[in-house]
Formats: C-alpha cells, sequence, structure tokens
C-alpha cells in the first residue's frame, strides 16, 4: 500500500498564499494576548502563588468550595480537576497571603485546609500543594526562556553551519512561526504556560527543525543532480519526494500524541496538546513556510552550494 | 554474502539483555520522580546574614573579654551591623597596647579603621565574609542530611539550588507525612543550658525591678511558659538568664525521648566529656538556683539544681510523645546555622503520583500499539522491522535511566513517546527511501543499501540538532524540563542505534535468507 506516491503538487505557487494565511493567525492570536488582561496565562511555577488539589471522598461542588473559602482575600480560582468521578478541585491562590519571611511560605495553603475543614462540606485529602515564593517564581520564569532561547539558538546554529544560510533563515522562521503558533493555541484554549508545556514547546521545536532538515537535505542532494540555476523546481521537487514522509511521520506521531491527550489523564493533556498542534503546524510550515522563505530569500542567480554539501558531493562523487 | 552478519546479530542481542538486565526488575531498579510517586520538595534559603551577625557579635564579646582582663579600658565596644563592631573611648595611653592585642586576637578576620578620640571600627575581611556564608550554607545542609536520615526517607537529595550562593532544595521522595517533614527540616533546634538570675515573671517590667528597670550587660530576657502545676493552662512569663551559655546543642553527645518523673514526654540527654566537666563546675556551685533550658529563643523549662549534674539532663516541658521524639531527632542532628525561608514547595501526595504513573504508561502503551499497527499494515514486513527496532530502543532507553540513575518523571513519559516518534520517523525516512529505489529500478539488495546509506545523513542532521537542543534543555531547564531532556537525549542516542544499525541488520539477515528475492516486502 502506499499514498501520496510520486506526487507534483506545486506548493511553492501557493507559498503568498500560506505566508498571508499565518500571518492572519498570527495577528489574531498575538492580538488576543496583547488584548487580555495580564496577557499570556502563567502557571503557578511562573506566576508565583499557591496551589492546592484536593481530593474529597464524596461529591463536592466547586460554588461549596468556593463559599468556604470566601474570607481569603483577594482574587482566588476555584475549579474541577480531571474527571467528575475524581471528586479532585484545584484550588489558587494568585498571590502569597504574606510576605516571603519566616516560616510564613505556606500561610495561604494552611488557611485554604483549615476553612475547609471548619466549612464541613465532606472529607478531603492534599493531594498536591504547590507553594512558589516569588523569588523563585522569577527564578524559574528566567530558567524556561534561557532554556527556551539557547536550545533554539542552538538548533538555528547547527542549521546554519550546515546549510546555506538563507536555508537557515528559513528553517528559524518555520521555528519561530510553530513557537507563536502553539501559544496562541494554548491561549485559545485556555491551558497556562507552565514548565511542562515549555518542555512540550521545545520538543515540537525539535520535531518541526526535523521536519525541515530533511527537506532541505533532499534539496541539498538534489543540486547534485537537477539544474541550480533555477531552485524554484528543485526546491518544490523536494518538498514532494519528501511529502510521503512527512505526513506518514506526521500522521503516527500525531497519533501515539493523541492517545497521550486522550488517555494520559490531566497532568500530561497540556502537554500533549502543545504537542498535537506543534505537528500539525510543523509540517504545515515545513511544506509551505520553510522553503518559501528560503526561496524569497536566495537570489535566483545565486545558486552557490554550502561548504559542506559541497565537499560532501565530493566525497561520493 | 553480508560481511560480519553473525557479530552484528550478536551486538544487538548483547546490547537488548544488557539493556534488560539494567531495568529488570523495574521497580527497583528506575527512580521515580516527585511527580510519579509523591514526596515533598523545598526550596529554602538560608538566611546567612545571622551567621554573620553571630560572628561579629562573638568576636566583638571575646575581644572585650580579652581587653578588660589586659587592663586596656575603653567605653564601649558594640557591634553596629552585621560585619561591623565598634570600639569607643580607648585611653591615649594604652592605645598601642589596644592596637597590639586587638591586631593579635581580630587581626586574622577583621580590617581595622581608626576614628577620633580612640574610637575604632572593625569591618570584617570581604573573604571573611563570603567564608562565613559559605560555611552557613555548607553546614545547614549537613544538619539537614542529617536529620532527613533520621526520618528514614530512602534516597534523599539535599543540595545547594540556584546561583546566589544562599539557597538549598531538598527532595524527599517517598514522604507521606509532609507537615512533620517540613517541621523537622525547618527546626533551628538551637538548645542553650543559661543560669537564671531572676524569674520567672509575668511581665518584663517586674522582672527588671530587681536590677533597677535595665537589663545588666552580661544578662538577657527570654520569654517562656510557666505552669504552676500539671494541669494547669501555662501563663507567659519571662527569665533573666545570663548572656553567656553555660551548655549547648553543640555540647550533646546524644538525645533521646524519655518520660520525666510525672510520667510526662521528656527528652534527655548526655553531654560529650569536655562539657560535662564545665556543666560539673557550674551546677556544683549554684545548688538551689534555676537552670534555663532554652530552645530556639524560648524556655522550655527552668527546673531548680538539687545537685551536682555532669554529663546528663533532661529536657520537660509540654510536649507530646510526637514532639519528644521528633525534638530528640533534631537535637542529635545539631542545630542549623542560621533560620531558613521557605521559597518554594510542592508536595504531591502518593495516590497522586500513581494515577499519573498509571495514565502515562497506558497512553504510551496505547500510542505504541496504534504507532504498530500502521507500521505493519502500511509497510508489511519492514513494519514488523520498525516495531522490534522501535521496542528495542525503548528498552535501550529504559537500560540507559536505570543505568545513569536518571529519575523518571511525567515529561520523561512523554519524552518516551517523543522517542516512539523519532523512531517512527527514521523508519518511515528509510523505507520512504527505499520504496523510492525500488520504483527507479534497482534490486532489493541495492535499494535497502542505497535507502540506509542516502538516508544517513538526514538521520545524522536531524539527530544532532535535537541532541543540541536537549543538552541546553538539561543545562537551563529545571525539574520537569530536565527530566524530559534526559530522556530525549539518550532516546536520540539509542535511536540512531536501533534504528540505523539494528534495522539494516535485520534487512540483511533476511535478505541473506532468500539469497534470490525479487521482491521486498515494504
Amino acid at each position: 500500500m502506499q499514498i501520496l506516491s510520486k506526487t507534483n503538487f506545486n506548493f511553492i505557487k501557493w507559498r503568498w498564499h500560506a505566508i498571508a494565511l499565518s500571518a492572519v493567525i498570527i495577528i489574531a492570536g498575538v492580538g488576543t494576548i496583547v488584548m487580555q488582561p495580564g496577557g499570556l496565562k502563567l502557571g503557578i511555577e511562573f506566576s508565583g502563588g499557591t496551589e492546592l488539589l484536593l481530593r474529597f471522598e464524596q461529591p463536592v461542588s466547586e460554588d461549596a468550595v468556593r463559599g468556604a473559602l470566601a474570607s481569603i482575600q483577594g482574587e482566588k480560582s476555584v475549579q474541577r480537576y480531571g474527571a467528575a468521578a475524581d471528586n479532585m478541585v484545584l484550588v489558587r491562590l494568585p498571590q502569597l497571603l504574606q510576605v516571603e519571611t519566616g516560616q510564613t511560605l505556606d500561610d495561604g495553603a494552611e488557611s485554604v485546609l483549615q476553612l475547609l475543614r471548619q466549612a464541613n462540606i465532606g472529607a478531603f485529602t492534599p493531594d498536591r500543594t504547590d507553594i512558589v515564593g516569588p523569588a523563585i517564581g522569577a527564578d524559574l520564569r528566567s530558567k524556561g526562556i534561557w532554556a527556551t532561547i539557547t536550545a533554539l539558538a542552538g538548533i538555528m546554529i547547527y542549521i546554519a553551519l550546515r546549510f546555506r544560510f538563507t536555508f537557515a533563515v528559513g528553517a528559524i522562521v518555520a521555528t519561530l512561526h510553530d513557537v507563536v503558533i502553539c501559544l496562541i493555541f494554548l491561549n485559545w484554549f485556555g491551558y497556562e504556560l507552565s514548565l511542562n508545556i515549555i518542555a512540550a514547546l521545545l520538543a515540537m521545536t525539535g520535531y518541526s527543525v526535523n521536519d525541515t532538515i530533511v527537506v532541505f537535505d533532499r534539496v541539498r542532494e538534489n543540486t547534485r543532480t537537477m539544474r541550480k540555476d533555477n531552485l524554484e523546481p528543485l526546491v518544490n521537487t523536494s518538498v514532494n519526494q519528501t511529502l510521503s514522509r512527512t505526513v506518514i511521520t506526521a500522521g503516527t506521531t500525531f497519533l501515539a500524541v493523541a492517545g497521550l491527550y486522550l488517555y494520559g489523564g490531566e497532568a500530561l493533556e497540556g502537554f500533549a496538546f502543545t504537542l498535537l498542534v506543534g505537528i500539525i503546524s510543523g509540517t504545515y510550515s515545513t511544506v509551505f513556510i520553510a522553503a518559501a522563505i528560503a526561496l524569497v530569500l536566495t537570489k535566483p542567480t545565486a545558486p552557490t552550494q554550502s561548504g559542506a554539501a559541497r565537499a560532501r558531493a565530493k566525497g561520493k562523487s | 554474502m553480508y560481511k560480519n552478519l553473525r557479530w552484528k546479530v550478536i551486538a544487538i542481542v548483547a546490547v537488548a539483555a544488557l539493556a534488560i538486565r539494567r531495568v529488570y526488575p523495574p521497580q527497583d531498579r528506575l527512580k521515580l520522580g516527585l511527580d510519579l510517586q509523591g514526596g515533598i520538595q523545598l526550596v529554602m534559603r538560608v538566611n546567612t546574614e545571622e551567621a554573620l551577625t553571630y560572628e561579629t557579635e562573638t568576636t566583638a564579646a571575646q575581644l572585650q573579654e580579652s581587653l578588660s582582663t589586659a587592663g586596656v579600658t575603653t567605653s564601649s565596644v558594640r557591634p553596629s551591623n552585621l560585619t561591623t563592631f565598634v570600639v569607643e573611648g580607648v585611653a591615649p595611653d594604652k592605645d598601642a597596647q589596644f592596637r597590639q592585642l586587638a591586631q593579635d586576637q581580630v587581626g586574622l578576620t577583621f580590617d581595622r579603621e581608626s576614628g577620633v578620640g580612640g574610637s575604632y571600627t572593625f569591618r570584617m575581611k570581604p573573604n571573611v565574609d563570603v567564608d562565613r556564608r559559605r560555611e552557613a550554607v555548607a553546614q545547614a545542609i549537613q544538619t539537614i542530611d542529617r536529620r532527613v536520615n533520621e526520618l528514614g526517607v530512602s534516597e534523599p537529595i539535599v543540595a545547594p539550588y540556584g546561583n546566589d550562593g544562599n539557597q538549598i532544595v531538598v527532595y524527599l521522595p517517598g514522604v507521606s507525612d509532609i507537615p512533620r517533614a517540613k517541621e523537622m527540616i525547618g527546626k533551628t533546634a538551637l538548645l542553650e543550658l543559661k543560669m537564671v538570675e531572676q524569674g520567672p515573671a509575668p511581665d518584663q517590667a517586674t522582672l527588671l525591678a530587681a536590677t533597677g528597670g535595665a537589663v545588666p550587660p552580661d544578662m538577657e530576657i527570654i520569654p517562656g511558659l510557666s505552669s504552676s502545676a500539671v494541669g494547669q493552662p501555662a501563663t507567659p512569663s519571662f527569665y533573666l538568664v545570663r548572656r553567656l551559655a553555660a551548655v549547648t546543642g553543640n555540647d550533646l553527645r546524644t538525645a533521646r525521648a524519655t518520660v520525666d518523673t510525672f510520667n510526662q514526654p521528656a527528652v534527655s540527654f548526655t553531654l560529650n566529656s569536655q562539657a560535662a566537666s564545665r556543666f560539673g563546675e557550674i551546677t556544683g556551685t549554684s545548688i538551689g538556683r534555676q537552670l534555663a533550658i532554652i530552645l530556639d529563643g524560648r524556655v522550655e523549662s527552668a527546673p531548680v539544681i538539687e545537685g551536682r549534674i555532669s554529663n546528663e539532663g533532661q529536657i520537660t516541658g509540654t510536649f507530646t510523645q510526637a514532639e519528644v521524639t521528633d525534638l530528640s531527632m533534631v537535637l542529635r542532628s545539631g542545630a542549623l546555622p542560621a533560620s531558613l525561608t521557605p521559597q518554594y514547595e510542592n508536595s504531591v501526595g502518593p495516590s497522586l503520583g500513581q494515577d499519573s504513573i498509571d495514565a502515562g504508561v497506558q497512553a504510551s502503551i496505547a500510542g505504541l500499539i496504534l504507532v504498530a499497527l500502521f507500521m505493519v499494515f502500511y509497510y508489511k514486513l519492514a513494519g514488523f522491522n520498525a516495531v522490534i527496532t522501535i521496542t528495542l530502543n525503548l528498552m535501550v532507553l529504559l537500560g540507559f535511566m536505570a543505568y545513569l540513575g536518571a529519575v523518571m518523571t511525567l515529561p520523561g513519559i512523554a519524552g518516551f513517546i517523543l522517542t516512539i516518534g523519532m523512531g517512527v520517523d527514521s523508519n518511515v525516512l528509510i523505507f520512504e527511501r527505499i520504496r523510492e529505489e525500488l520504483a527507479n529500478g534497482k534490486g532489493p539488495r541495492q535499494a535497502v543499501a542505497a535507502g540506509f546509506d542516502r538516508v544517513f545523513v538526514t538521520i545524522l542532521d536531524t539527530h544532532i540538532a535535537s541532541l543540541i537542543a536537549a543538552a541546553f534543555l538539561f543545562q537551563f531547564g529545571t525539574g520537569p524540563i530536565r527530566g524530559f531532556a534526559t530522556t530525549l537525549f539518550f532516546g536520540l542516542i539509542s535511536n540512531v542505534f536501533t534504528a540505523v544499525f539494528a534495522s539494516r541488520t535485520l534487512f540483511e539477515l533476511s535478505l541473506s535468507r532468500k539469497p534470490g528475492a525479487a521482491k521486498l516486502s515494504i
């Protein structure tokens, strides 16, 4: 059985449409994030505060929990967590009740537990407690940002070394495109940016770059057998030649991650969601964005090979 | 036909066997992170400035003592902030002697600056400042380490955290009594035995009536509780005690939970020999007076000395049985050099961790089965090849994790899924290329050889790019990101081995059994 064998779609013809579509999504999405109060929603480890996951023995309504906590000052959120049968409730106090001094870090958590016990709305156990002081919140934020930037930069430098410069730019733009698209969809679907999500974003980045490299490798290989003075058909052929691989890999990875999304539990849901969006966006950007940008930037009259490709071509022949 | 085919097969089987040996039995060999097995993670700041204050105060007090012994009169010696103390009113005729004495006594740790009218400012040398802070953090780590060992936590981690040099991270995997663990770690547990000069009194004014309303320079006021009779509610009270402690927690040889003469829970302690002789002397000359037993700046009890005590004592008060057990534990571990400010706490109950494992493992297996079905359906016999190499990849990855003692976390499980994805990708790349070569009219052998050769470069490129990302993630990431990066890193390495080397060997094995085969099941 074989799907997509010997295809000859003219992807390059559609490059301006693709770039326009991406631009619309990005402008709309970034617009939403900028307009909404507080910007991108951050998870507890970045924003700081107290988060308690409570497992009740009997079903309990969110309103009952909210009512019991009415005396706690400031913004707070109470929401159901996981399947309804688990009777789990997530309570979040966005800021610490006390300044970060002495032994008062867990004051917020302690008062939540105390108030709920007094309210007599059923027995419960705290299943998970996260208390993030401002110093650690800032520390985790900067570490998350640094991890992302350095990992991206590392990949970019490698691509720039291995392929011609304009292609590296294409790969960089495609990858940044995917990161932004993922952030936009996370925001639209109400997921918070947490450490786990950052890990997923970077996994997605690796995946997207992977896809792009496969196509670029093919372009490099084809420069040995095809006319080099007209890049457009060269790139288009390469995209078509690798298309069945792109689709099958994306499809199978999508299947595996969909399993994670559906059955992986609440804790992995956001992670899997990021990967699902990333796989779709990564495949799309490989086919439409990466090569298109590389083409737009490459002057048609300057068909120079990269040093690496030249060296390898020499070694093989 | 194919060179060294036998050795290649043996190498693959050996790697698989080694991996299984490392991982089996998995519940003992694979370390689980906090999110999977429950427990607590704390980040705390050591208030190192307290260690500096202590150093400055002690140095000032010792210098004052030496000066008065040597007959060098001064109007005052007092600490002015964390790292400086000021000596004022040194008599002009004693100036040379003062300088000499100060040089001998504190010259190594403090810089001296001269002021007007026989006043001097002593400033802690910058390297001493740094050293004392570092020592305080190191000592706090040692003390907490001893305490968590007393708690019986398996594989705890107590380590420096962050770049500021004054933070500590404590991981206690598998701990279920989280409030108790926090209490045990955070308690300063500074035990001091000081002679009572006045008290107890219900307020400070009454206490100071006998000394003319002021605290004498060598004394201090410590709050406490006094219960006149058993069963009566305790009332707040104050004691005037000598500043210099007769015995401190450092002098203890051991401490254990016991009961007092009223059968109430208490902690008994034994002093080391040096402290015992000193203590014997003090108590021998102070029969009938009160001795305050002070824990973390609060008087727990102030028994009357009824006879000479040398090496044993008892801390009594209003304790529960659990409290004396924990108190004796922290006393055995020693006091913290400075108090701790909690900055981060993450605790996970054991049931939540188990839920996450179940869900994560189920999802991984479901994903693997779906992918396997597709591969076999789409690539026929070659699809089995892919399933075998991907499974081998996961086994080798688990082996790596067990061998390195890497911690499995929730994102780590996701890293496994991604490893499956990478394995599939490599196989698909190769198979598609083989199909292409077959379509171009090559025979099975040539097509397989060309497929693997051509795709190898692509696989190297994609894997190196991802390895770079994983390395940076590990370097700059924290907890969950690191777990993910570790899994990804070793998954990528083992994937090159399984998807390229093992897969090719499998192809060659099947081709060598059918030398004349004109078709490849792909």
